[in-house]
């Protein structure tokens, strides 16, 4: 046969070569069809190693009461018990190295996010091991406007400062 | 023809009954969780219940999620948000999630709107959250492979494989899916992988301090998760959708959508 027939199918075969070699290069090994599924199998295995790897910004109360015992045992006590330190202390990461120092939110509006008087919040709280019990809440806009509320009100013990 | 005694018509009527029988039974032995089970393997399959009687609208759970994952903070992108929704009692219905909930609800506000206490018929928070089905149509129509199911059913996204299209955007009927700001690649609640893999809960369910969001193994008939899924009244969101969302909530009413 003549070359002019062959020509096109050289450069067909070398580019379907070319093809094979980027995707064994580029393609990862770990990709492909996993447990017989094309339809939610078809990725990267690697990936669940990836984010299994994301470091854990907040580390939980118990973290915390390593160091801070008094104020650890102080919550713990309290109507206050459910909340996590992080919440309003933000998360440790790996304080104290880093960040050596963490911000305490001490703005009216960080309380006011569960104990603002709003007509469809529930009244009744049932996250204490003793039982429901009524939530406190106010009327921002009547109940000392302006100030903050830990002039008054200690955080770690739910009570009077 | 054939002569047909009333010992031959009995004789095959209980065969063609038997043979009727037989189809049903198999039908009834491959149910699609049965099929799922082998498809998936077993080991737990993680799944949330979300009270939404107890949910107070703090927003802590978006605020912890958002510092967990590393969501930029001042933009309205978020894995997981809360809603708020209020009925007036002349029928009207405001629903807002004002920043995905980031800093809580402090005002009596919904839409903007000042509603006095009097016309309000109804109002309740929603917190939302990527549904981890069990047949997501985001991984379905992701054409290059990086959204994917994990075998305890967690749907993640690749990041370093997204062509960033926003097919899965756009085919996840529960809006959970979006663009990250800084990545630009789709992004999505990925169940706190990194902490759950670890023996720790999401970092949206140790933030809620009212005991809305749960979360646990539902393979396992003892978790406490499978428990309140078997004993009480939960439902999915969009169950018409097929896609088998593995959050229940507690406490919906027929407005959320």
């Amino acid at each position: 046969m003549r070359s002019h027939v062959f020509r096109p199918l050289w450069i067909a075969l070398g580019l379907l070569a070319l093809f094979l070699t980027a995707r064994a290069l580029y393609v990862p090994g770990d990709f492909g069809v996993h447990r017989g599924d094309y339809t939610y199998g078809w990725y990267r295995t690697g990936n669940e190693d990836d984010w299994k790897a994301v470091q854990v910004k907040h580390k939980g109360k118990d973290y915390c009461a390593g160091c801070h015992h008094e104020n650890y045992a102080k919550i713990a006590a309290s109507k206050h018990s459910r909340i996590q330190c992080e919440n309003c202390h933000g998360p440790a990461r790996d304080h104290p190295m880093d960040p050596p120092k963490l911000a305490v939110d001490r703005e009216r509006d960080l309380c006011l996010r569960c104990h603002a008087d709003l007509p469809y919040r529930p009244k009744v709280y049932t996250g204490l091991p003793g039982g429901p019990i009524p939530m406190k809440m106010q009327n921002p806009e009547v109940h000392n406007p302006g100030l903050p509320c830990v002039t008054c009100h200690s955080v770690h013990t739910a009570g009077w400062k | 023809m054939m002569n047909w005694s009333r010992r031959h018509f009995l004789k095959n009527s209980a065969k063609a009954l038997a043979a009727a029988a037989v189809p049903a039974a198999a039908y009834e032995l491959l149910t699609p969780e049965i099929l799922a089970a082998v498809r998936k393997g077993k080991g737990p399959r993680w799944a949330w219940v979300i009270d939404a009687t107890k949910c107070v609208g703090c927003g802590m759970c978006v605020q912890a999620c958002k510092r967990e994952n590393e969501i930029p903070w001042e933009t309205t992108a978020s894995r997981t948000w809360v809603e708020r929704y209020v009925v007036t009692t002349d029928g009207r219905v405001l629903i807002d999630s004002p920043n995905a909930a980031r800093d809580g609800y402090t005002k009596n506000n919904p839409m903007g709107e000042q509603v006095p206490a009097e016309q309000i018929a109804k109002g309740f928070f929603v917190p939302k959250v990527c549904n981890h089905c069990e047949n997501p149509p985001c991984v379905q129509v992701c054409p290059v492979g990086a959204s994917h199911v994990t075998d305890e059913g967690v749907v993640l996204v690749d990041r370093s494989w997204c062509i960033g299209c926003g097919y899965c955007l756009q085919a996840c009927p529960f809006g959970t899916r979006f663009f990250h700001p800084v990545h630009k690649t789709a992004e999505k609640c990925t169940f706190c992988y990194h902490r759950i893999t670890k023996g720790m809960n999401p970092a949206c369910v140790d933030a809620c301090a009212f005991g809305v969001r749960k979360w646990g193994d539902i393979r396992d008939p003892n978790s406490e998760v499978s428990r309140i899924v078997r004993t009480e009244r939960v439902t999915v969101l969009k169950e018409e959708y097929g896609t088998k969302p593995h959050a229940f909530y507690i406490g919906l009413d027929r407005i959320v959508r």
